[in-house]
C-alpha cells in the first residue's frame, strides 16, 4: 500500500436502513484492504454498533439529523469515524455492561462490542456538538510470494 | 437474511427454531413478539434454538435478555440451544453465559426443564 491515506465520507440519514448500509460499506472496504473473513465480520459489526448508537442515542431517531461516517485507510490502520448530531457523551458515564448489576440490562453493550472488535476505540465531542466515535483496526500485513511479511 | 421463527411443542415445552439474523429492527421485534406470544398463551417453558442464527447485534442480545427476564418474571424458564460460534462468542465476551442456561443437545435440554 502506498503511504497515501485513502478516504471515503458517507452522510447517512437517521434511518434504520443506514445501519445495514454503513455495515455493508465498511465490510467491502475491509475486504479490499485484505482483512480476513473473521476480521471483516468484526469490523462490520463494530461499525454497525457505532451507527446504531448514533441512530438511537445520538440523534434519537430524529430524521432531521444526519450521521456522518468516514473511513480512512492509513498506511497501517483502517480508521472509522461515526459522528452524530446529538448532545455527545463521555465514555466514563456509560455503565460497564460486564458488571454483575448490569448483566440483565437490555441495552448498553454496543460501545463494549466496538471496543472488543477493534484495536482502538475512543469517543470525542465533535466540533459543534454531537459524539464522534473513532475506531481503528491495524491493517493485515501483506504477505510476499515467499510467505514472509512484505516490507512497506 | 431476515429472521424467521418456527414454533413447535414437545410436552409442556415450547421450542422456537430461529434462522437468520437477530438485529435491530425486524429481527429483534420478531423475537420479542414470539416469546411474548408464548407467554401470553400460558407457556412457561421455552427453548430457543439458534442453530441457524450466525449473527446477533447488541439489540438482539438485549432482546434475548429481555425475553429471559420476561419468562423468568412469569415464573417460567427460558433456555438457549445450539449456539453458532459467533453467537457463542458474543455471549461469552458479554458474560451472558453466566446468565443463560445454554444447551447443545435438544434431548438433554428438554430433560433439563423442571
Amino acid at each position: 500500500m502506498s503511504a497515501q491515506t485513502q478516504r471515503i465520507e458517507v452522510t447517512l440519514e437517521t434511518l434504520l436502513e443506514s445501519v445495514d448500509l454503513a455495515e455493508s460499506i465498511s465490510m467491502r472496504i475491509a475486504e479490499a484492504a485484505g482483512f480476513s473473513e473473521e476480521e471483516i465480520h468484526k469490523i462490520g459489526m463494530a461499525v454497525r454498533e457505532g451507527v446504531i448508537n448514533a441512530y438511537n442515542y445520538g440523534n434519537q431517531q430524529d430524521r432531521g439529523k444526519k450521521i456522518l461516517m468516514t473511513i480512512e485507510l492509513e498506511p497501517e490502520h483502517m480508521v472509522v469515524r461515526v459522528k452524530d448530531q446529538g448532545k455527545g457523551f463521555e465514555l466514563h458515564e456509560i455503565p460497564n455492561p460486564l458488571a454483575e448489576e448490569n448483566l440483565l440490562r437490555t441495552s448498553g453493550r454496543g460501545l463494549f462490542l466496538m471496543r472488543a472488535f477493534m484495536d482502538h476505540f475512543d469517543v470525542h465531542t465533535a466540533p459543534g456538538g454531537g459524539a464522534e466515535l473513532v475506531m481503528k483496526k491495524k491493517l493485515p500485513q501483506k504477505v510476499s510470494g515467499n510467505g514472509k511479511p512484505q516490507p512497506e | 437474511m431476515t429472521l424467521q421463527g418456527t414454533c413447535r411443542q414437545i410436552g409442556d415445552i415450547s421450542i422456537i427454531d430461529f434462522s437468520g439474523k437477530i438485529t435491530l429492527g425486524e429481527g429483534s421485534s420478531l423475537l420479542r413478539k414470539t416469546v411474548r406470544g408464548l407467554i401470553d398463551g400460558g407457556q412457561k417453558k421455552i427453548l430457543i434454538s439458534l442453530y441457524d442464527v450466525d449473527y446477533i447485534d447488541s439489540s438482539g442480545i438485549g432482546e434475548l435478555v429481555s425475553a429471559f427476564t420476561t419468562v423468568k418474571g412469569a415464573g417460567g424458564e427460558l433456555k438457549l440451544l445450539h449456539l453458532t460460534k459467533r453467537v457463542h462468542d458474543i455471549l461469552q465476551i458479554t458474560r451472558l453465559f453466566t446468565v443463560f442456561d445454554v444447551q447443545s443437545d435438544e434431548d438433554t435440554a428438554l430433560r433439563s426443564f423442571k
